[in-house]
This record gives C-alpha cells, structure tokens and sequence, in this order.
C-alpha cells in the first residue's frame, strides 16, 4: 500500500472548504496491479488522497488501526484472499464508512448483490475518470444525513449552528469541516447518505413486510424448531403460517437473521473493544458536537456514568464507524447514538445505506442492512441501531418504522441515522433537558440507523410528546402508536442495550434521535430499573435465545422513546414491537433494555449485552446494550412490557425492532 | 529523423492500433492521466500490464495441463485477465477473453484451447505494437 500524501493540506480542515472534495481519503482494493496504479493515478487527479491496498485483509487492518482514517473506500469483488462482499461487510459493520464496488463482471446478479451487502455504488471495470470524480458524493450524502439528524434535533445543542451549515449545501460542507469536523460532518454525511441510498432503493422496491415483535417471535420459533441449519424459507413460511407472507419474505428475514446471529457469535468480542472505544475520538467530531454534548450532558448530569457511556459506545461502537458518525467516536461517552452522527452505527455500521433507507427502515427496513445492520447490532449490541429503523417510521409511520427496522441491516444504518434523526433525537426534541439523551441516537448510530432517520421522524420532534410519554405512562410504547414518533422518533432500540450512553447522549443531542434514548439514558442512567424488560425478555425468551437475545437489539420493533426522559427511570422500557411504529418511546426503550438483557442472559455470548449493564441507566435502552443490562432485568422487563402489549422486539432485525414501551419514565 | 516526423509517426502509429482495435478508448483515459509529473505514466502501466498478465496466463496454461478441467477456475483467471486487458484498453485481447469465458460456461475444453491461443496471440501483438509506438514516442519527444 502506499499512502499519496495530498498536496494540499485538505486534512487541516482550512484548505477543505475551499477545495472539498479535494483530500477526500480514499482506500482502493485491489487485488490487480495494473488496476490499482491507474486507479490510484486517477483518484489523485480528482486530487482526493489515494491510499492503495492489493490485498483485502491488508486494507481491514489498515482501516481498523486507522478509524476514521478514511472517508469511502473503493474495492474491487473478486479478490484472492477475500470476498470483495465480505469486505464490504466489514468495513459497513466496523467502520461504517461508503464502499463503493468494483469489477469487470456487470452482471446483474452481480451488483445486485452489491446493493444488497450495501454498498453505495457499483463501477463497472474499466474505470473512467469521471465515474470516480464523483465519489464524494457518498461521502457527502452521508455526512449530510448525519447532520440532517441533528438538526432534527431540538435540542439545544451547540451544533445546532453548526449543524444548520451543513445541510446548507455541499459546498458548505467542507467550510463546516473546515473546523476539522469536516471529516466527521463528512463521515455523517455518508451516513445520511448511505441512507439515502437505502431509502431510495427501498422505494423502489416492492412494499417491506413489517416484521413485527410478534411475526419475528413466530419466525424464530420457526426457526428453531426446524434447527438453524435446516432452516429454509420454504419451511419456515409453513410453520409460520401468516398469510400474505411470502417466501422472499421469509428468505431475506432468514438472511439477516443469520447474519445477526453470526455477528453476535463473532462480534461480540472483537466488537467492544475495538473502534469505538477510543473515547475521544475526533471522529465524532462533529457528531461529538451533538452527541458530545449529549453525552456530556449526560455525564456531567451524573447521569450516564463515562465508564458506561463508554462501554456502550465500545459496544456499539465495536464497529466503530469511524466515520464520524457518532456512533463510534463518541463512543466513549458521548452518545452511543450520537444523534448528531446518524452513524451511530449500532449495528456495525451497517452501511448505512440507511439514509436511503430511513424511509425503507421503517417499512422495511432495506435489505441494505440487513447484513451490516446485523452485524452492527451484534457487535455493539447497539440495539438501538435498529431502533432508529423504527424511529424512522416516526414521521408518521411509526409502524412503518417498526417494520423497517426489522431488517437489520437497515436497521443498522438506519439506527445510526434514526439515532439521529429521529429517533434519537426524539428526546432531544423533546426538549427535556432531562432527556439528554443522546444515546438513543447514538444507538442508532451504530446500527445506522442512520437510515432511519429523517424521514419517518416528522413528527419526532415534538419533544414534548416524548417526553410526557415516557414520563406519565411509564412508557408504554403503545406498540402501534409510536408515540415515539411524535416524539421524535421513538427509537426502537434493539435491546442490543446499546447505548444507553448512547441513547442518553442521543437523545440529547440528537435532534431527530429517538428521544426515547435520551430519556433511557437519563433516566436509566445508572438505574437498574427494572426497566420492564418484560417485553423484551418476552420477546427474546422463546428464542432463540442467544441469537434471539441480540435481536432483541436489533430488534426492529424497538422503540426507543426519546421522550423518557425522567419517566422513565423507572425502567419502564418495553419493547413494543415496533412493527406497528409503535414507538412507546418510554416504553420502548425500557423494552430494549429488557431485551438486552434478555439477549444477554440467553446467550453466552454478550454481544447483545453490551449494553445490558446500561440498561438500568437507560432505562430502556439497554436492550440494546445487552450485556450492559442484566439480562434477568431485561428480560423481567420485557416480560412484563409484553403484558402491556408490547410486542417483543423479536423481530429478527434484531435490532429493529425493538418496542421501547416501557421506557423506564 | 526530424522530430516532427517522428511525432507524426508515432500519431499515425498511435492512430492505427486505434482504427485496427487493438486499443480502445479506455486507452485515452491512460493517455489523460498522463502529465508533466507523470510523462511516462502509460508505458509504465502497460509495462505493469504485462508484468502481471504473464503470470495470469502462465497460471492458466497450468490449469489446462491438468485434467480433469476445473472450468471454473478458469473462468476465475481469464476473469481477472480480462480486467486487467480492459484496464489498459486491450480490445482484441478483450475479446478473445470473453470468447475464452463462453467457452468455460459451457464446458467446451477445445473451444477453451483453442481460444487461450488466440489470447496468447493477441496479447503478445498488442505487445510489440505497444513497444514500438512507446519507442516512437520517446524518440519523438
């Protein structure tokens, strides 16, 4: 690999405005010599900064030991050592940043694959110039969904300002960088605009099937009654018996499920401690804005203990985006969910095609994520990736939110995004400066959820409806009602626990985040509520326990309340399925702390867990942090949420859905 | 010779391996990378090219000698070959690549045969071409 240093002095962030895209970091695999150099020379003529890597896993160290190093990479699919797709995966799942493929072979299931492992784009060899002239693009559009959802954010953060320069336009967006956040802006513009990209795609493609707290359960039941391997679409639909579903349903359901299951078994480990651990990281730059101050709200509240906050961020952040998306960087205390950084990439960054999934989230949460978004969940167990997916439906589908969400991988962006548009900042929007809760945002961020946001979260940002939702009823996610939406999208948090530093620093920050994070967050913060896990461990009990459990994070039907705010301490969190969108913020985040507890408990494997211990403080968002939340509470809480109604977060999106009913008021 | 005639020379030699499609206009995006820092960018590619792609097919003629045929690793190689030929604007090379791959769908080991050879052909022509036109070039700067 060399590294091209750029001439000009992009990376100070002063030159960046003047000359962005100019010193855009681009990573380019490529197992072919030949290739490489002319890519390499090509890149450098747009005079973006050329880092060239001939060898796949080459490039995943260089980018690991690099977070936010980069801001998109470009790889080629057929690769000696790996997978070109496996690689996409990766790095939508550690790090979060735009992938944009390339090969020779334009066949069509060949980049339809493409678009289904999320990447952002798909070049056709050989390469022209201006096919790569404008790769910014993914990187803007990302970083501008980032920042979409902290604007949505009602918060008074300080980022607002900020904030409202980024979308001002793409031209703007280097001058905001130029404060060095133009990276992380960057990185959340990527987000966004991966997205974007999601949603654009889910809209295109024929209506998602919600999959619900309640059609997940029966899925996984399925599941395990025929045994994980035997597991085909075709016998799964029987067992199901649900009419109108069909197997494609069934089949891209299994797809992610599978995913979510094996992330939570690999990830779990690498996913904590890595990336998102570093607890300043600049990446967040600009997330950290929001999200930091979410965080730091929090924190400084008392509310979310740094070390928590920590904790989720590395497990959610065990993906680490680097990207500035919230998610990660922030990690270390800020907000998991960095509302600000839609790439609170719960889920591992899933790609966060979720920008474009946002929309899709909600209804169905784009196949996008399923992967990525799995991955995310899993490995930070940032439940609340997914629960963006639902925040996402806030904006008036809260159901349809729910039902994005279930896909995981959408989830994952979209969560990141929800995190941060609406679902996270749904407490934020709130406007209950006790909501702080950024988490929920952050949560989303890391499954990036990032997707999830906008769109759906119109009606999130009504803080106040967050807010007096979690407070007076404890939250109750009214599993249909979103009410999260209305609060600003109600993030479903999977109980991947996540963030409930995350949530707590989401909801703050976030704009659009799900307040319902920011109320687990502050609400929870250190409490062990019970958060009413019930829902969640409901959800997650019958099954599919270890991987269930991590759905739980995932769970599509998570809502996360923003709205909690001080309501919902009480660990209310009930994971409503969300499918319904019903985002009980409240509720919901209590849900997803149950469910992270659940997961945990279940599973051996934590990487639902990790934020179960969070829960308590979440109150609910814990369900997306499994390990941070005891699972016994989570799943006691989850329990008790179902009776609410609350349809377990089940759904195999595992981070999607995930009912925050309860959130913990 | 008078520079300008070289010039006119190597444009008209240039020109030819355009009209008899040994070089597509992929060739034109190397020839517009190449610049003041970088004046020999496109031999130094195509030297890259050839370097690498003698490997590729010396891994073919390996896979052939061995029976029974593993058609798809085959296909796999002539794959990357065939990136890499259109990397550089290699059209006939191209060509015979694909032609190679019908061949390996099917199954079809005499059409793979026979159409490796026609690679191997158009490969080292493109080869010689390349060479003289460089030398051309280089004479006519």
């Amino acid at each position: 690999m060399s590294l091209t240093t750029p001439s000009a002095s992009w990376k100070s962030g002063d030159a960046v405005s003047d000359q962005f895209p100019a010193g855009l970091r681009v990573l380019v695999v490529d197992d072919d010599p030949t290739c490489l150099r002319i890519l390499e020379k090509m890149l450098g003529n747009c005079h973006y900064e050329v880092t060239k890597c001939s060898r796949a896993e080459a490039a995943l160290d260089l980018l690991r030991d690099n977070k936010d190093g980069f801001d998109i990479v470009i790889s080629d699919v057929h690769m000696p050592d790996m997978d070109g797709f496996k690689l996409l995966e990766h790095i939508g799942l550690e790090m979060d940043l735009p992938v944009i493929m390339m090969s020779a072979d334009d066949s069509k299931n060949v980049v339809m694959k493409g678009v289904t492992h999320g990447a952002c784009d798909y070049l056709i060899k050989p390469v022209r110039m201006e096919a790569l002239k404008n790769i910014w693009q993914h990187v803007v559009r990302k970083k501008k969904y980032e920042w979409k959802d902290k604007d949505l954010e009602q918060s008074g953060s300080v980022e607002d300002g900020e904030r409202q320069q980024k979308p001002s336009d793409d031209a703007d967006y280097s001058s905001s960088a130029n404060e060095g956040n133009w990276r992380s802006s960057k990185k959340r513009k990527d987000e966004e605009d991966e997205t974007e990209e999601r949603d654009d795609s889910s809209t295109l493609k024929k209506p998602r099937v919600v999959w619900s707290v309640e059609l997940h359960q029966q899925f996984v039941t399925a599941v395990n009654q025929l045994g994980i391997d035997k597991a085909v679409p075709k016998k799964i639909l029987e067992l199901m018996n649900v009419p109108g579903l069909t197997r494609e349903n069934v089949a891209s359901h299994l797809q992610k499920y599978r995913l979510y299951l094996r992330r939570l078994s690999g990830q779990h480990q690498n996913g904590l401690g890595n990336s998102f651990m570093s607890p300043q990281d600049p990446a967040f730059g600009s997330m950290s804005s929001l999200s930091g101050l979410d965080l730091q709200a929090l924190a400084s509240s008392g509310q979310i203990p740094p070390q928590s906050l920590a904790t989720i961020q590395a497990a959610a952040l065990s993906r680490a985006t680097n990207k500035s998306s919230i998610s990660v960087p922030l990690v270390d205390q800020r907000n998991l969910f960095s509302f600000d950084n839609p790439n609170i990439r719960f889920l591992d960054g899933q790609q966060q095609h979720n920008n474009g999934k946002q929309v899709n989230l909600l209804h169905g949460i784009p196949t996008n994520m399923d992967s990525k978004q799995l991955a995310a969940l899993h490995q930070s167990a940032q439940p609340f990736g997914n629960m963006h997916i639902n925040v996402h439906s806030q904006s008036g589908q809260s159901n349809s939110l729910l039902t994005q969400l279930v896909q995981p991988q959408s989830r994952t962006q979209m969560l990141n995004e929800v995190g941060s548009n609406q679902v996270l900042n749904l407490p934020a929007s709130v406007g209950q400066p006790g909501l702080s809760q950024p988490i929920p945002g952050a949560v989303f961020g890391r499954y990036g959820i990032d997707n999830v946001r906008a769109p759906t979260y119109n009606s999130l940002s009504q803080p106040s409806s967050v807010v007096d939702f979690s407070r007076s009823q404890g939250m109750e996610l009214p599993g249909n009602t979103i009410p999260l939406a209305s609060n600003s999208g109600i993030t479903t948090f999977t109980s991947k626990g996540m963030l409930q530093e995350d949530l707590n620093s989401e909801m703050k920050g976030s704009r659009s985040f799900l307040p319902s994070f920011d109320a687990f967050n502050e609400l929870n913060q250190n409490r062990t509520e019970d958060w009413s896990l019930q829902n969640v461990g409901s959800t997650f009990e019958t099954a599919q326990h270890s991987n269930v459990q991590g759905r739980l994070d995932v769970a599509p039907s998570v809502l996360v309340q923003p709205g909690f705010p001080s309501d919902q301490r009480n660990g209310h969190i009930r994971t409503t399925s969300v499918n319904k969108a019903a985002f009980s913020a409240a509720s919901g985040l209590g849900n997803i702390t149950n469910l992270g507890q659940q997961l945990t408990s279940s599973q051996a494997d934590n990487s639902l867990r990790i934020k179960s211990e969070r829960l308590p403080e979440m109150g609910f968002q814990n369900s997306i942090f499994p390990d941070q939340f005891g699972q016994e509470d989570l799943m006691s809480a989850l329990l008790k949420q179902q009776q609410e109604g609350i349809v377990p977060v089940e759904n195999d999106f595992a981070f999607d859905e995930y009912h925050l009913d309860n959130l913990p008021v | 010779m008078e520079r300008n005639q070289l010039q006119r020379q190597a444009a008209y030699m240039r020109n030819t391996l355009f009209d008899q499609g040994y070089l597509d206009e992929q060739f034109l995006q190397l020839e517009d990378l190449q610049d003041e820092a970088n004046p020999k960018f496109v031999e130094e590619v195509v030297k890259l090219f050839y370097t690498d792609s003698a490997r590729l097919i010396r891994s073919i003629e390996l896979t052939l000698e061995n029976t029974p045929w593993d058609f798809e690793k085959l296909d796999k190689i002539m794959h990357q070959f065939k990136g890499s030929s259109s990397s550089i604007g290699a059209k006939k090379v191209k060509k015979e690549c694909t032609q190679f791959q019908e061949y390996c769908k099917v199954g079809n080991v005499e059409g793979c045969m026979r159409t490796f050879q026609e690679v191997k052909q158009e490969h080292a022509a493109l080869k010689r071409k390349l060479e003289n036109y460089f030398q051309l070039a280089r004479e006519a700067r």
